[in-house]
């Protein structure tokens, strides 16, 4: 099947990349300005605030990430134009001017010496006029092959491993070639796996830089901070219900998602966008769902597979979220949240083959604007990674 | 082919995994290899919940787990062939 040359209609921005949504975003610069945000998008319908728990006395390798997820989350493809309100003029304009890059449409408000009334109303007049033209935009034919499609499991269990996950891993085979940017991550979900992860670097450089993220992991968050063997949280209470028992169990599993044949071509930090060209890239990113989707959207992907066992919900707001799954009970139970059923894998009446294909089917008309199931279920789950305690 | 109840990754794995719901001691569960499609028959020998595994050889204390072909951990108590596994009786070897 030629999958590789198909068609979507999607929109071509500024900079060439192709979004599949078109999204007018309100974001906060931090903490204390999540109000504002939210008041201005409650008056201009078509907008939508992104509010978070962070932005204040942050410094360091925690503050490059949060200004990364900041500005790779306003410029990603999905979002058509964006409004940022923060405390103080200085980050808030250093956010708007990296956005502002991508050659979107991008103000910046500021509330000392205004006050949220006056930065609400201004705000909400530019946001008026971002939606009037966002709405006018329209989408044109593009590649599907120009889509950046990143993956994370959640709420994993056996039939993850022997379903949903080489479901994914089987689009990816078939569409890295084409010239799609994949990306995968969770770091701690890799343990036990970490000889097979590296293993599948493209080159030895990558290879290395997956190995020292990995082991930093090790030596600076679970060596410091564990106080058991993580048998409550790695595996989690879900995973162990539906019967995964060791962290090198689900390790396997959470690695079918790359496939037979793709290898990856960089190893990134949280958030940071790829740049060497069309390939898979690993991502160092926490193994929770909201956090490591919103870190994969802030680096510029623009729909994400999400392969599920027990039947995590989460979703993105501004990246369509994929749902994926091979259990027959998650399907009986809460089939409003799957958006591609693959249980004939397990009944051996559909191959992984004809998995990849229904999942390539699904990010075509995704991407052609049908919404998952965690859009028209409302999960916007928008979380910031933050790596230490703020000064 | 009729519907497995039990699929196993690779000829090499001690363990496989229930894939359909109810399963119930002493049923005869047809067993699948995935690497390879083939398959053989093997009795339950416990109610196990989907997703959950079960010995596909006699286990005692100290033997390594094989599942996908590799190392998933060390049993800490035996099992027979077509028992339950699970945190009762594997643990990992990390951390």
């Amino acid at each position: 099947m030629a999958q590789s040359n198909q068609k979507i209609m999607a929109y071509r921005r500024e900079n060439g990349r192709v979004g599949v949504r078109n999204h007018v975003v309100i974001l906060p610069v931090d903490d204390i300005s999540n109000a504002a945000c939210e008041a201005v998008g409650n008056n201009i319908k078509g907008t939508m605030a992104l509010p978070h728990s962070y932005g204040r006395l942050q410094f360091g390798e925690d503050l490059e990430l949060h200004f990364r997820t900041m500005i790779g989350t306003g410029a990603n493809p999905n979002v058509a134009a964006v409004v940022v309100i923060g405390i103080e003029p200085g980050w808030t304009q250093k956010i708007a001017d990296g956005i502002a890059e991508t050659g979107k449409p991008v103000a910046a408000y500021s509330i000392e010496q205004n006050g949220d009334l006056n930065t609400i109303c201004a705000a909400s007049r530019k946001a008026k006029e971002f939606v009037h033209w966002a709405t006018e935009l329209q989408r044109e034919e593009c590649d599907l092959s120009e889509l950046w499609v990143s993956t994370k499991c959640g709420e994993s269990d056996t039939t993850t491993g022997l379903s949903s996950c080489p479901t994914v891993g089987n689009m990816y085979d078939k569409l890295l070639p084409s010239g799609l940017y994949g990306c995968f991550g969770e770091t701690s979900e890799i343990t036990g796996a970490e000889h097979l992860c590296k293993a599948r670097a493209a080159n030895p450089e990558a290879g290395d830089k997956f190995m020292k993220l990995f082991q930093a992991y090790q030596d600076d968050v679970i060596e410091p901070f564990k106080t058991s063997d993580l048998s409550d949280s790695q595996p989690t209470k879900g995973n162990i219900e539906g019967g995964l028992t060791t962290i090198e169990e689900k390790a396997l599993g959470n690695l079918e998602k790359i496939g037979r044949t793709s290898t990856y071509i960089d190893a990134l930090e949280p958030a940071e966008a790829p740049a060497k060209g069309p390939g898979l890239y690993y991502m160092d990113t926490s193994s929770a769902a909201a956090e490591c989707v919103t870190l994969m959207a802030a680096a510029g992907y623009v729909v994400h597979t999400f392969p599920t066992g027990q039947g995590n919900v989460v979703g993105n707001p501004i990246v369509p979220v994929i749902k994926i799954t091979g259990n027959p009970r998650t399907v009986r139970t809460m089939s409003e949240h799957v958006d591609v059923d693959v249980t004939g894998v397990l009944r051996r009446d559909m191959t992984i083959d004809q998995a990849g294909d229904a999942l390539i089917e699904m990010i075509r008309r995704t991407a052609n604007g049908r919404n998952t199931a965690a859009e028209a279920l409302g999960h916007r789950e928008f979380v910031m990674t933050k790596l230490y305690r703020s000064a | 082919m009729s519907i497995p109840q039990l699929l196993v990754h690779d000829r090499k794995d001690n363990v496989g995994v229930v894939v359909v719901e109810g399963l119930t001691a002493g049923t005869e569960m047809l067993c699948v290899v995935t690497e390879d499609n083939s398959d053989f028959k093997l009795t339950a020998k416990a109610d196990v919940p989907i997703g959950h595994k079960v010995a596909v050889d006699d286990l005692t204390e100290g033997d390594t787990i094989v599942k996908y072909g590799e190392d998933i951990g060390r049993m800490v108590a035996g099992v027979e062939k077509g028992g339950h596994v699970h945190v009762h009786n594997l643990k990992t070897k990390r951390w």
